[in-house]
């Protein structure tokens, strides 16, 4: 039986002998893979891309103090990204099913509709939750637009739940009893993580200071954002920290949400400002991302 | 004749948007080949694959010859020379017409028909780019053609052949595809042995069959669940069942929470026992072929394990903080951005809620008890995780917390009707709940133009509208009309048309009979119910239609005259004989019709007036020449009118013999 580690050695292979990029997680708080500017900012423009990396992903709301076997503060997601989309991405996708030990032939698989909308982002897309007897291991997305901008070249996003997909082959009802490495299990390396994080994100965090930081996040974007509407030589401009910026904003926002810090009438205006800096940052990154006069002379 | 075959292969295609795509399909198809006159179109589709066959298409369209305008005479040779020229003839040949600006050529050009190959070909890529979905992608990119999912392969062949076009980058080809994961090779199909060589690749295509082998396969004892078997037959390409069980201990969580968290979370069927309780089992459909080694239903009882320790879990947390201590809570929720939070919609609530349930004489206190506990539920996890229990979590805690049964079932009932097959709330008290929730939202919306048109109804409004219509007729309330809608209000006009469509399509009452008693006002639903149905009652009885004529007759000479309203009849002036006999049966009638409780005998009696009006009608000239005489009759032409026009507007009904009069 393959444990934790063994499995995302396997998918990474697997997509790494597809040609893909293996990526290490990017290295800030981020909701979600799709988050990392390796599929935010890479999915934008023309240019064809192919990454796959694990990213943890933390939902402040969703930490349960490591009580609930289902439910994570912070779960694994491995996030793979094929731009342009080849034409047997489910193929190949169930191909990466196989390489992982699930016999097909053995399971029932349907692709359930689940469309994908993230606010913040200015994205959305359609695609379908991918369900192995009855259990949904998969997010499979075909990315309509992004950063507010419709995508020249659609990626397909795959998202795999790596402790669902696990729990199901080591055949546990608990992801805390996950063999993440031999003589090892998920609770050793991560329960800590889950109570204290819970404890934190729901009773602890200091509320003003929070929303001081997430102020001081915003006017820094906003103002490399205004820095970079001025800015003659755009190639070198710091696009990539201002994103930065927008991403620990998320991220203030979702941990002032989980300490319930956060009411209605302000909650879509503060979606409104993240958003706003997003797309900020989406429509600069491809304003940057352009080739120069000069450039398409040489290519020419 | 020709046969054709043309199998659309996708990426999975959400289910519910299948049936609606093939109608679709048809209809572009046949529209835009009327001249082959195909006759046998047949549709078929699974998640993956869209199929149109056609049988019995004519070899070519038919010749036809087309006018081509060319110059005016007066443009001079040099002109019409050139039109010649590009037509291949000489100036002689050209035939002339005249027309409003002068004598001009004109040219008979005969266009040969097209071969059916050459038209399928020519025009198929636009029929199949044109089916509409009500949400599409694209796939190479934002330039690209856009369909629901992805287009793989194309199936199209004319008697065998393959008909030769590109749709979305694909070459249509004889080369079709099986199951995903059974039969990975694809494989060539002829139409002959189309179906035969799918289910050779372990493919159903014909979702009836589907159906069929679900049903025959999940046994008897399910809950009976027809929408379920449509769903997973568009969900599967070869469905098989596979049976499983649960910990018994489970079935203390309420059976309401268990079935939804089967049928809407998994799709599985509820197995039911004999007296009708759950029975710890259920019932999945796997897109596969049997489970020899139980891995699949292993695998659906841990998803299943899951799901309901989530209930549990949730259904024990949630108690740790009661309905009443939650009602501060509902601030943080939002109803609409500009209507405020589910606190301000609650506190509406109570106030119209406990105004209806005095006027309905219903009891108050439990209902304004249940409005303030009603939205509590969406703050707990077992909603947020459940959304479709809502209401229903909510009953069920104020009942596991020791609220009244009536507070408790009447919050339980407040979605209710939730479509014209569902009931209506059980209680009074609920019945006033849920009018007042729909009432509210209705009012908050309209006061803010939130007014749907066309398809265009965000917060289903008319299902709510049409929810408290249902809830009027059913439940028999003697709330007014008036109480519940300022009259003239587009609010009115908006349930109104409700009322309509619920006696027409619900009730089936004909569209006059639903206008005639309308006209005549709404006092309660319950008595407009009663109108109606009398009067469709009495229609088929001799006199109604021939005295409804007369009344018509009546409103048409009133109108024209300009009848003063308040005029009232002076018996002295009316003269002896059909003049006197009609005033005289009028008093006798009013009478009989003020006596008489069921509105079926007062329209009796008002149609046994028929020999008085016809005779009076025969035998009196309302217009003469003395105006007192003259006004004296149009005023008791008004007052019987008047009278009689409170159960019904006959001037509404459509007479179905030779019009009456």
């Amino acid at each position: 039986m393959d444990c934790f580690q063994d499995t995302i050695f396997k998918l990474k292979r697997y997509w790494a002998d597809q040609g893909a990029i293996i990526q290490e997680p990017y290295d800030l708080e981020v909701g979600a893979g799709t988050m990392s500017p390796e599929t935010f900012l890479r999915v934008l423009g023309p240019k064809p891309y192919k990454v796959a990396y694990v990213q943890p992903s933390r939902r402040p709301a969703d930490g349960r103090y490591g009580e609930n076997p289902n439910r994570l503060y912070k779960h694994q997601q491995l996030q793979l990204i094929l731009k342009p989309t080849p034409a047997d991405v489910i193929e190949r996708y169930l191909g990466s099913l196989a390489a992982i030990g699930i016999d097909l032939k053995q399971h029932d698989i349907k692709f359930e509709e689940d469309n994908w909308e993230a606010p913040t982002l200015g994205a959305w897309g359609v695609g379908w939750q991918v369900m192995l007897d009855g259990l949904e291991i998969t997010q499979f997305t075909y990315f309509q637009q992004c950063g507010g901008m419709d995508l020249a070249v659609v990626p397909a996003e795959i998202t795999y739940g790596l402790e669902r997909i696990v729990a199901f082959l080591q055949n546990v009802d608990s992801v805390y009893d996950i063999e993440w490495a031999p003589g090892f299990s998920y609770g050793d390396v991560r329960f800590a993580d889950e109570l204290q994080f819970s404890v934190y994100n729901f009773e602890v965090a200091d509320v003003n200071a929070l929303w001081q930081e997430f102020d001081l996040h915003e006017r820094e974007a906003a103002r490399l954002l205004e820095l970079f509407r001025k800015e003659t030589n755009k190639k070198r401009f710091p696009i990539l920290p201002a994103y930065d910026q927008v991403l620990k904003c998320s991220n203030l926002f979702n941990l002032l949400d989980a300490r319930g810090a956060i009411s209605v009438t302000e909650r879509v205006g503060i979606i409104g400002r993240v958003r706003k800096l997003a797309l900020g940052v989406a429509e600069a990154w491809v304003e940057q991302q352009q080739p120069t006069t000069t450039e398409v002379e040489v290519v020419a | 004749m020709s046969g054709l075959l043309l199998e659309i292969g996708t990426e999975e295609i959400p289910d519910w948007m299948i049936e609606p795509a093939l109608e679709e399909f048809r209809s572009k198809f046949l529209t835009a080949f009327t001249e082959f006159g195909g006759t046998a179109v047949s549709m078929d589709a699974t998640p993956r694959r869209l199929v149109l066959r056609a049988e019995g298409l004519a070899e070519r369209s038919p010749d036809v010859e087309e006018v081509v305008s060319g110059p005016y005479l007066s443009a001079g040779p040099k002109a019409a020379e050139g039109f010649a020229r590009k037509w291949n003839t000489t100036v002689e040949d050209l035939h002339k017409t005249q027309d409003a600006k002068g004598e001009r050529y004109i040219f008979h050009q005969k266009v040969p028909g097209q071969s059916v190959r050459d038209a399928l070909s020519a025009k198929l890529p636009a029929v199949i780019g044109g089916i509409a979905f009500p949400k599409t992608m694209s796939w190479p990119g934002s330039q690209g053609v856009r369909f629901i999912r992805p287009i793989r392969w194309i199936v199209a062949l004319l008697d065998d052949e393959v008909l030769p076009f590109t749709f979305a980058g694909i070459t249509a080809s004889n080369i079709s595809r099986g199951h995903r994961v059974l039969a990975a090779t694809p494989f060539s199909v002829t139409i002959a042995a189309y179906e035969e060589t799918l289910l050779r690749n372990s493919v159903v295509v014909r979702a009836e069959e589907r159906r069929r082998r679900i049903r025959e396969a999940i046994g008897k004892d399910v809950l009976p669940d027809g929408e379920l078997i449509t769903t997973l037959a568009y969900l599967t390409e070869f469905p098989s069942v596979v049976r499983g069980s649960f910990d018994a201990t489970f079935l203390e969580l309420p059976k309401e929470v268990l079935s939804t968290v089967m049928r809407h979370h998994q799709r599985y069927f509820s197995v039911v026992r004999g007296d009708g309780s759950l029975a710890p089992e259920f019932v999945a459909v796997s897109n596969t072929q049997g489970d020899p080694e139980g891995l699949i239903r292993r695998g659906h009882e841990k998803v299943l394990r899951a799901r309901f320790n989530d209930a549990r879990f949730f259904w024990a947390s949630d108690q740790k903080r009661k309905l009443p201590e939650r009602v501060e809570d509902l601030a943080k929720i939002t109803f609409q951005a500009k209507l405020g939070s589910y606190l301000d919609k609650t506190q509406r609530l109570i106030q119209l809620a406990g105004k209806l349930a005095r006027l309905a004489e219903a009891d108050a206190a439990v209902v304004e008890r249940a409005a303030t506990l009603a939205k509590c539920d969406l703050t707990t996890d077992m909603v947020k995780e459940f959304t479709e229990l809502q209401g229903v979590v909510g009953g069920l805690y104020a009942d596991a917390q020791g609220e009244a049964p009536a507070v408790a079932s009447a919050i339980y009932d407040q979605y209710k009707p939730s479509s014209m097959e569902d009931s209506i709330p059980r209680t009074r008290e609920g019945q006033i709940l849920a009018i007042a929730d729909k009432l509210d939202t209705l009012q908050a919306c309209f006061r803010i133009g939130m007014i749907p048109s066309g398809s265009k109804d965000p917060f289903a409004l008319r299902r709510a509208a049409q929810g408290i219509v249902k809830i009027l007729f059913d439940a028999k309330l003697t709330l007014r009309w008036n109480d519940l809608f300022e009259e003239g209000s587009s609010l009115a006009d908006f349930l109104r048309e409700r009322v309509h469509f619920y006696l027409r399509e619900i009730l089936g009452y004909a569209y006059d009979e639903v206008n005639a008693a309308m006209a005549a006002g709404i006092t309660t639903l319950h008595d407009l119910a009663e109108r109606v149905a009398a009067i469709h009652r009495s229609r088929s009885t001799k006199d109604f239609e021939p005295v409804a004529a007369s009344f018509k007759r009546i409103q048409n000479i009133l109108r024209q005259a300009q009848v003063d309203h308040a005029s009232t009849v002076d018996a002295r002036l009316l003269t002896q004989g059909p003049e006197q006999d009609l005033y005289r049966a009028g008093l006798v009638v009013r009478e009989k019709v003020a006596r008489s409780r069921a509105y079926g005998e007062k329209l009796e009696a008002m149609a046994s007036l028929r020999p008085e009006v016809d005779s009076f009608f025969d035998k009196i000239l309302v217009n003469d020449p003395d105006p007192a005489i003259r006004q004296n009759r149009l005023a008791l032409l008004n007052s019987l009118l008047t009278e009689f026009s409170t159960i019904a507007d006959f001037s509404e009904i459509v007479m179905q013999g030779s019009a009456g009069i």
